[in-house]
């Protein structure tokens, strides 16, 4: 019935131009279109996190979004956070305090980070609970997730004050 | 999970929207943040064969306090009245009970709009809407309509929108005295197993006006107008809390679900009013 629509989408700083149904989710565009596996699949139902993905300033649940609400949209997945020679200081710290265990939810948990500590860069362990419970994680217990985020917000403080 | 297909439209202005609910009729249906709608797509418990993406549509998303009156445009989202200083000055009751609802991804795509025309009797703003007496504001093919929170539900998703009618904004009078919005929920992201709004303005030592509303409690928001009137005249002193739960449950109809059997959620509901009334009283 709905045929193909031409989307405009940039992914990480580069612009991709797609012909895709307006039903496709997010989430399958970044991963089986565009070749973008950052992001995963937990649950597919809005409440794990896995797929999080920001989108013009916002941490999104790439599962929830139709391809057609994100055409003409800027979207960071954790492949445009940092890469393995040049890790975020996030990647850094979740590596550093154990952050992961499987690590199936990094990818959500950490770019999910990067948006939460923009707001509150100094944050209080329970603020970081608050601002981090849209990512649910099975293995780690959490512990070590709050730790790496404020490792990571201690590193970043650091590195604003020295450029000041 | 992949939905039925559907033909997709983002119009810039109301007109477009309008025209296209007049062309498609029930085939038809608006989106907001989708944070309700495409979960129910992708069940295909929702058939949508023309979906109109609000996102680009004008002179929805403002926030406006002016005098006495607080106007919320129905596209601003839960992570907006959160992050918005002067509503939570003016209405701090709005700001605790976004704080509340789903998680910090759904509050960036969750719309006040969205929240309040769902009817799902699990959203939480329609009884807080009905705990402030807000009013909503509708516009369709017959110009503006408007309608109180406290009429607008009539039945899970029934409500008084007409299917070409789009919700716009809500308002409502600056809210006086204390308040507070407690909820139960099994985890960070559910909705709730009850839920309660209260308002309450002091006089004295005396209550002088009190409104209540609970959520998930029955197939729509329940506004208690014998809650308020218990409290009403009293030193708001554990026999008047009593009576107001009393009132409350009388007036309160849940259903048995993977939250609980009845009884539970009725002794859930007088805990969650008996601590909102209490939170509010010691701030009015
Ligand atoms: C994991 C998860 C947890 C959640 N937890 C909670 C919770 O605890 N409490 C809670 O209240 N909600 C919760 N929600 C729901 C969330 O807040 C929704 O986003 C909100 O209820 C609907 O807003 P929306 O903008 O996403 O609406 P949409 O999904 O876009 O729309 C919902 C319905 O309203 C209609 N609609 C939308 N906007 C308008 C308009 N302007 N005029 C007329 N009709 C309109 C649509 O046609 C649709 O039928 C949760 C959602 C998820 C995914
Ligand atoms: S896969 Fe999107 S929230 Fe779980
Ligand atoms: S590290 Fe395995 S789910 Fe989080």
């Amino acid at each position: 019935m709905s045929k193909k629509q031409h989307y405009t989408i940039t992914v990480n700083g580069k612009e991709e131009e797609f012909l895709a149904e307006p039903r496709e989710l997010l989430i399958y565009t970044l991963r089986e279109r565009l070749n973008i596996t950052g992001p995963h699949i937990g649950c597919e139902t809005s409440h794990c996190g896995a797929c999080t993905v920001t989108i013009d300033g916002k941490s999104v649940k790439a599962c929830t979004m139709f391809v057609a609400q994100a055409d003409g949209k800027d979207v960071t997945t954790i492949e445009g956070i940092g890469g393995p020679d040049n890790l975020h200081p996030l990647q850094n710290a979740f590596k550093e305090h154990h952050g992961l265990q499987c690590g199936y939810c990094t990818p959500g948990m950490i770019t999910r980070a990067t948006k939460f500590l923009e707001e509150n860069p100094n944050p209080t362990e329970e603020e970081i609970r608050f601002g981090m419970a849209g990512n649910i994680c099975r293995c780690t217990g959490y512990q070590n997730i709050v730790k790496s985020i404020q490792a990571a917000a201690a590193e970043m403080s650091a590195v604003r004050e020295a450029a000041e | 999970m992949i939905p039925a297909a559907f033909e997709y439209y983002r119009p810039k202005d109301m007109a477009g929207v309008l025209s296209i609910l007049e062309e498609h009729g029930d085939d038809a249906r608006v989106m907001a943040g989708g944070h309700s709608l495409i979960p129910m797509m992708k069940l295909r418990m929702a058939d949508v064969g023309h979906l109109i993406d609000l996102q680009d549509v004008e002179g929805m998303s403002e926030i406006d306090i002016s005098g006495n009156t607080i106007r919320i445009g129905a596209m601003v989202t839960q992570h907006d009245i959160i992050d918005h200083h002067a509503l939570s000055a003016a209405a701090p009751i709005l700001r605790e009970a976004a704080l509340q609802i789903a998680d910090p991804q759904v509050r960036y795509m969750g719309t006040v709009g969205g929240n309040v025309a769902n009817g799902d009797p699990g959203n939480d703003m329609p009884g807080l809407m009905q705990c402030l007496d807000a009013t909503f504001h509708l516009t369709g093919p017959d110009g503006e309509h408007t309608v109180a929170a406290r009429d607008f539900y009539e039945a899970a998703y029934m409500t008084a929108r007409e299917d070409d009618q789009v919700l716009t904004a809500v308002s409502m009078p600056k809210p006086a005295g204390g308040h507070a919005y407690e909820k139960q929920k099994r985890k960070i992201g559910d909705y709730a197993t009850a839920a309660a709004a209260a308002l309450i303005v002091k006089d004295g030592f005396t209550c002088a006006s009190a409104s209540i509303a609970m959520t998930n409690l029955s197939d729509t928001p329940v506004y208690s107008e014998a809650a308020g009137a218990a409290l009403v005249g009293t030193s708001v002193d554990d026999a008047a809390v009593g009576a107001a739960v009393a009132a409350m449950l009388g007036d309160i109809d849940p259903t048995e679900d993977n939250r609980g059997p009845i009884a539970f959620k009725k002794h859930v509901a007088g805990v969650i009013l008996r601590r909102a009334i209490e939170r509010a009283w010691s701030r009015a």
